[in-house]
């Protein structure tokens, strides 16, 4: 599963970050590394991009970015 | 190690996240003692600032905001390049002040630990520690010190808690000279630093080459080797080393977030504790509303609105006032000096063009005072947001709407605007369009044109004027042109994909007016500066031609004239309509003239005679200029506005030179409006952009393809509308 796909409301924790390239790597030097839990709070009016809370802080992301991080979605 | 302890300055770095009141601490540290400016070559905001304790003077240099030493950006690739000592036109810093929001450590401390890295004397000064425990959050400040291994002094920049205490601590670690050394990495990546490392810096004098070589090996983007400039041997060992760490498995791009991350857990789960329930903040509460489906929506209308009006009507007084202030000088300095072609060069060259600058002050200071009060309390992040998905439509980011939406005010502040955007091409291709868009420069053009030409009828039983219409399609064939234009460079010139929105919304807090003011006052000071010495150059040069040649004979002839007429009406208005003429015979000889008549032949196609052709050339400097010169041409005198009911009728009986043909007719007034909605006949903006895009190349391209495009679009209009008409 990947992060786009978790509903407004939703929280896990990610698995892993796909790609090499700078975009990848700005990704997870936000702190959107293997291992840490988010919750996903919200999406623009227009459905993207989406806002999560990540390591106490809030970061948007469009979708198609969210979908490089591989999440385990809480139950 | 530091040996500069009296005689030379000791500089300062200050190096930290955007939004973690950086610049507030840089304002607290040096007060009025500050200059900006750019970094030479690129439009990277350069700020500098200086303070004394006893004898000794410091510099503080306060370095653009990032999230990361691995750089994305100019921006980016600036604060390594200082930090790094290899910036030429700044020393080495001897002490580097990383700044972090106390709030958000978590992520802050991945730039902290990035900077420990450096092999440099480092400060970690811990921001807005007052909010952080108001929301509960306690950061151990003397465990985080150990554990790191640098000295962390708690601070309240916006309060102005804790700057002496940083100062001691500079004065402090200046003397004992510590070094930080992190080693952040597993063994095997280590050891390949270490491999580059020593191809960089064999005899190993440099500290920070160890912390360059980390860089080398772990940056995709190519924008540290752009910094060590070309170099095959060693391109070939970082190269070897990177294939050497993909062999085993290791993922290049992920292992610095991770190592780093992996740490940063450690040391705050020793040093941070937050509340175990996450409470609901402020800016939970807020953004129910702000970034709201409904609500979001039309708070943003609202606040657009809001900047649209401003930068729209309520500088309408101002710049009146500017502009009555302007003519006032020019006649009060016109009468102390003696008729001729000195009084005339004062008056209409120098006068007339300081005033053509200063007239967009007003805009330029209210859009920034929104701007800077917007970015300031944390909506700006949100706007972006909300508008991105509309705007990645054309291969732009949310980024780019606020300096688009400014720019129906006046492309000036819009693209000065455009600096809040951080991926340079992104930020290109919002200065190239930006000038499409509609400004109020136009509106004199437009409103002459359609009270003259356009009929005053109504449609749908009058619910629609066909000249509000008519108004109302220049602005959307600007936002229409800009948009394709958007997208056709980001397929061709500026080829690349959409660039990422991994963008953090910062929490809401109330803004600094001080910062604000601040910062609106340097912006019109870098307009006033930069801009203002080419404006005024081109305005000199469009006067001369308009003046020269100036034989006294013409005056002659029309007083003779004049005078051998039976002139019915009082001795002023014979006055008057001697002057009139006298200009205008004046103007219709001149280089101006003589340059639209030799440029007729590619214009007529449009419809254009020499006069209109010559009003043209002559409003290069700006849009409106070209009211009052075809007042001149056309004989009504040059204090003409757009509402000069004179001039509309000689607009309106105007013929072709030896015909009565009529010059101006329904779609050649079209044509002539597109051509303004188009054209890039702005000095002031093109100066703006030679600035923010640091040469001349990108606002010669502005200019060419604008006027090719005003040209079409002109010509297109003029002829199928001459087909329909018959």
């Amino acid at each position: 599963m990947t992060l786009d796909q978790i509903e407004p409301g939703g929280s896990g924790t990610v698995t892993a970050v796909s790609g090499e390239d700078a975009l990848t790597t700005r990704i997870l030097e936000m702190g959107v590394t293997p291992g840490c839990s988010f919750a996903v709070l919200g999406t623009a009016p227009l459905g993207d991009p989406i806002e999560i809370e990540v390591r106490g802080y809030r970061l948007s992301l469009r979708k198609s970015e969210a979908a490089l991080v591989t999440v385990e979605a809480n139950k | 190690m530091l040996t500069n302890q009296t005689d030379t300055e000791i500089t300062v770095a200050l190096v930290g996240n955007p939004n973690t009141g950086k610049s507030t601490l840089f304002n607290a540290l040096s007060g009025q003692n500050q200059r900006t400016g750019n970094y030479p070559g690129v439009t990277v905001e350069k700020k500098i600032g200086h303070y004394k304790i006893e004898d000794q003077q410091f510099q503080v240099i306060d370095l653009p905001g990032t999230y990361s030493l691995g750089p994305k950006s100019p921006d980016e690739t600036i604060a390594l390049k200082v930090l790094l000592g290899r910036q030429s036109d700044v020393p080495e810093p001897d002490v580097i002040i990383c700044v972090a929001d106390a709030n958000n450590l978590e992520r802050n401390l991945f730039l902290v630990s990035q900077v420990t890295d450096l092999g440099a004397t480092v400060i970690l000064a811990l921001n807005m520690v007052d909010v952080a425990t108001r929301n509960g959050i306690q950061v151990d400040a003397e465990r985080l010190a150990e554990r790191l291994d640098i000295p962390v002094v708690p601070i309240q920049a916006n309060k102005k808690v804790g700057i002496e205490q940083l100062k001691t601590e500079i004065n402090r670690v200046i003397t004992s000279g510590a070094v930080s050394t992190g080693h952040s990495f597993p063994e095997q990546v280590e050891q390949e630093i270490d491999t580059v490392k020593q191809a960089i810096d064999p005899v190993g004098c440099n500290p920070r080459s160890r912390f360059l070589a980390q860089r080398l090996l772990l940056d995709g983007s190519g924008m540290v080797s752009k910094i060590v400039g070309p170099n095959a041997a060693l391109e070939g060992v970082v190269n070897a080393s990177r294939q050497r760490l993909a062999d085993s498995g290791v993922q290049l791009a992920a292992i610095e977030s991770m190592s780093r991350y992996r740490i940063i857990s450690e040391l705050t789960e020793q040093a941070i504790r937050r509340p175990t329930e996450r409470a609901t903040t402020l800016t939970d509460r807020i953004d129910r509303v702000l970034t709201n489906r409904i609500w979001g929506v039309v708070v943003f209308i609202v606040v657009m609105v809001a900047i649209f009006q401003a930068i729209f009507v309520w500088s309408v007084p101002l710049m009146d006032g500017i502009d009555g202030s302007v003519g006032w000088l020019a006649d009060t300095v016109g009468g102390w000096l003696p008729e001729g072609a000195f009084r005339s060069l004062v008056t209409d060259g120098m006068i007339a063009g300081v005033g053509s600058v200063i007239i967009f002050l007003p805009q330029i200071l209210i859009l920034f005072l929104f701007i800077a009060l917007l970015e300031d309390c944390g909506y700006m992040a949100r706007a972006a947001y909300l508008m991105d998905k509309m705007m990645s439509r054309i291969g732009l980011s949310g980024k780019s709407f606020i300096p688009l939406l400014s720019s129906f005010g006046c492309a000036i502040p819009g693209i000065m605007a455009t600096r809040t955007i951080d991926n340079w091409r992104d930020r290109l291709i919002t200065m190239l369009v930006a000038p499409l868009m509609s400004c109020s420069a136009r509106l004199p053009v437009y409103i002459l044109l359609i009270a003259a030409f356009v009929p005053a009828t109504g449609l749908l039983n009058g619910w629609i004027s066909l000249q509000g219409l008519v108004m109302f399609s220049m602005y959307v064939i600007g936002v229409v042109v800009a948009m394709a234009m958007a997208w056709l460079l980001r397929m061709t010139l500026l080829k690349g994909d959409t660039p990422p929105f991994v963008m953090e919304l910062p929490e809401y807090k109330i803004p600094s007016i001080v910062n604000a003011l601040k910062r609106m006052w340097e912006q019109a000071a870098a307009f006033l500066k930069r801009a203002g010495t080419l404006i005024f150059a081109v305005s000199i040069v469009v006067w001369a031609l308009s003046y020269f040649p100036h034989p006294a004979s013409i005056e002659q002839q029309v007083q003779d004239r004049y005078a051998a007429m039976d002139f019915q009406g009082t001795a002023e208005e014979f006055e008057a309509a001697v002057y009139r003429d006298t200009s205008s015979t004046y103007l219709q000889q001149s280089y101006l003239a003589r340059v639209g008549k030799t440029i007729e032949p590619v214009v007529r196609p449009l419809g254009w005679d020499w006069k209109v052709a010559s009003a043209v050339v002559a409003s290069f400097p700006a849009r409106e200029v070209v009211v009052g010169t075809l007042g001149v041409l056309y004989n009504v005198g040059d204090e003409v506005d757009a509402e000069s009911d004179t001039l509309r009728d000689r607009l309106k009986s105007a013929t072709w030179d030896g015909s009565d043909r009529k010059v101006f007719n329904l779609p050649m007034a079209l044509g002539l409006m597109v051509f303004f909605a188009l054209c890039a006949q702005c000095i002031s903006t093109l100066a703006i952009m030679v600035r923010e895009t640091g040469g001349y190349r990108w606002p010669i391209f502005t200019f060419v393809y604008m006027t090719a495009l005003a040209y079409v679009g002109a010509l297109v209009v003029y002829q199928v509308g001459m087909r329909i008409s018959g």
